[in-house]
């Protein structure tokens, strides 16, 4: 099925097994990737900077850590930090929330991924990878709800399936794929 | 967006009837507490709680008090208490008296925290701090000092890594569930409600805490609030705030110098 959205922005969600599937997939893409990527992954709440630094060393695109009222830029992959939700604001930067935990994760991709698809819409592309527990398939459902595109990891490569499980279960999963065929679809998108 | 359009303009009728002005606070934010509020009372849409909400005022009080309430713990970046004792501390110290204001304190954790921290470093006897939050239900909570047993592990780590000198459970009775503070702790910590979108400075303090709360609220309002803590602020007094917040956005950038870049400690310098 070809996907004839003119994307906007990419989101990700992960959880445990989270940083082999991540590298996998943002290891080829070059550094003027021409969209903004967001990603929740799960992560221990005392740990600061440690996942940024190890996938920066593994690849060409940018990492960093989203920054509360930051302005979302094209060829940067943000990272939600530890302990705090990530939400998009309609003007296009991040802001932080200490709320209470969705889905018992803080960061949740629930929470990135319904804000998101409120700005984006059907600009966006959503994708849902390896995790022992269900956070995300709510946010799944909204993507595909406002016209975005959603991906989840196929269980079988997936270290933890139970999370993109839950999504495909949802209903609202339109591809699935593995790590190496999602990292090949982004890179199309430059193509096009 | 048409969506969170109607949000303003729920907000600004808020504003209009009750005088609540949440309209410069982060929308994303927000809009998540708006519908997760609707969610859990079964409210269809936003018609059906601007019906609700703006002609019985009970039904307002119910829903304001749900969508202000921030989250804390005990000792929560216990290294940013670590940081308080090295570097804060002492300055306090030279102060006969000594006035702390902790804004947007929710249910009291880290009221209880830093008077703590003062009792061990010899100056609580001579402090009172002011407690203040928009949202009465949690000054209420913070007022009785109560809290759950099953939270207790996580901040007695939390206490120790903090650089704590003593037992944590020195500090509070546990009956079944419930955990009472340390009644003592309490004497010098004068609750009260202050709305920092709205409300004047109304004292003069050596030490503001305002920690994960910026986080809520837009550039504007963060460099308005900012501005009410520079007015708030001694001369060499200290502003410490939340691990992902920073003066970035404020006009008082330049008149405050970092005493701890990583964990969000000022001083104002003039």
């Amino acid at each position: 099925m070809e996907d004839k959205n003119e994307y906007h922005a990419i989101v990700i969600g992960a959880s445990a097994g989270g940083l082999y599937a991540m590298t996998r997939i943002l290891q080829p893409l070059p550094a003027a990737f021409p969209l903004p990527i967001m990603v929740v992954q799960h992560r221990a709440k005392d740990e600061r900077n440690l996942l940024e630094e190890v996938l920066q060393q593994k690849c060409k695109v940018r990492i960093k850590q989203a920054d509360e009222k930051e302005a979302i830029e094209n060829g940067v992959v943000y990272f939600a930090p530890p302990d705090y939700h990530l939400l998009i604001e309609n003007d296009r930067t991040f802001s932080l929330s200490f709320d209470a935990p969705v889905n018992f994760s803080r960061p949740s991709i629930d929470v990135l991924f319904e804000t998101a698809a409120d700005v984006f819409e059907e600009r966006l592309l959503g994708i849902i990878l390896t995790g022992a527990n269900n956070d995300g398939a709510a946010g799944i459902r909204k993507i595909s709800m406002r016209g975005g595109v959603t991906i989840a990891q196929s269980p079988e490569t997936a270290d933890y399936a139970d999370m993109p499980k839950a999504a495909i279960n949802t209903g609202y999963v339109r591809h699935i794929m593995t790590p190496d065929e999602i990292s090949r679809y982004l890179l199309a998108l430059i193509k096009k | 967006m048409i969506a969170n359009e109607e949000y303003r303009q729920f907000l600004e009728s808020v504003r209009f009837v009750y005088g609540y002005d949440f309209t410069e606070y982060a929308e994303a934010s927000v809009i998540r507490r708006i519908r997760s509020f609707m969610e859990t009372n079964r409210i269809g849409g936003l018609k059906e709680l601007g019906r609700l909400v703006m002609k019985d005022e009970a039904a307002f009080e119910h829903f304001i008090q749900e969508i202000t309430v921030n989250v804390t713990e005990m000792f929560r970046d216990p290294q940013f208490y670590k940081s308080l004792r090295k570097n804060v501390v002492n300055r306090l110290a030279t102060y006969p008296f000594i006035k702390v204001w902790i804004a947007g304190c929710s249910t009291g954790e880290e009221v209880y925290s830093m008077a703590i921290l003062l009792r061990e470093e010899g100056l609580l006897e001579r402090t009172v701090i002011y407690a203040t939050d928009i949202n009465q239900d949690a000054l209420q909570k913070a007022k009785d000092g109560l809290s759950t047993i099953s939270n207790m592990k996580n901040y007695t780590e939390n206490y120790i890594k903090a650089g704590g000198k003593n037992s944590f459970s020195d500090y509070y009775k546990a009956k079944y569930n419930s955990v009472l503070w340390d009644k003592s702790l309490r004497q010098n910590i004068v609750f009260s409600v202050h709305n920092l979108a709205m409300d004047k400075s109304f004292n003069e303090f050596q030490l503001i805490l305002c920690r994960n709360v910026l986080i809520y609220f837009n550039q504007s309002l963060q460099n308005k609030v900012i501005d009410l803590f520079y007015e708030s602020l001694c001369p060499f007094g200290f502003l410490g705030l939340g691990n992902k917040e920073s003066l970035l956005f404020a006009d008082k950038q330049k008149c405050f110098e970092e005493i701890d870049k990583k964990e969000k400690i000022f001083m104002k310098i003039k």
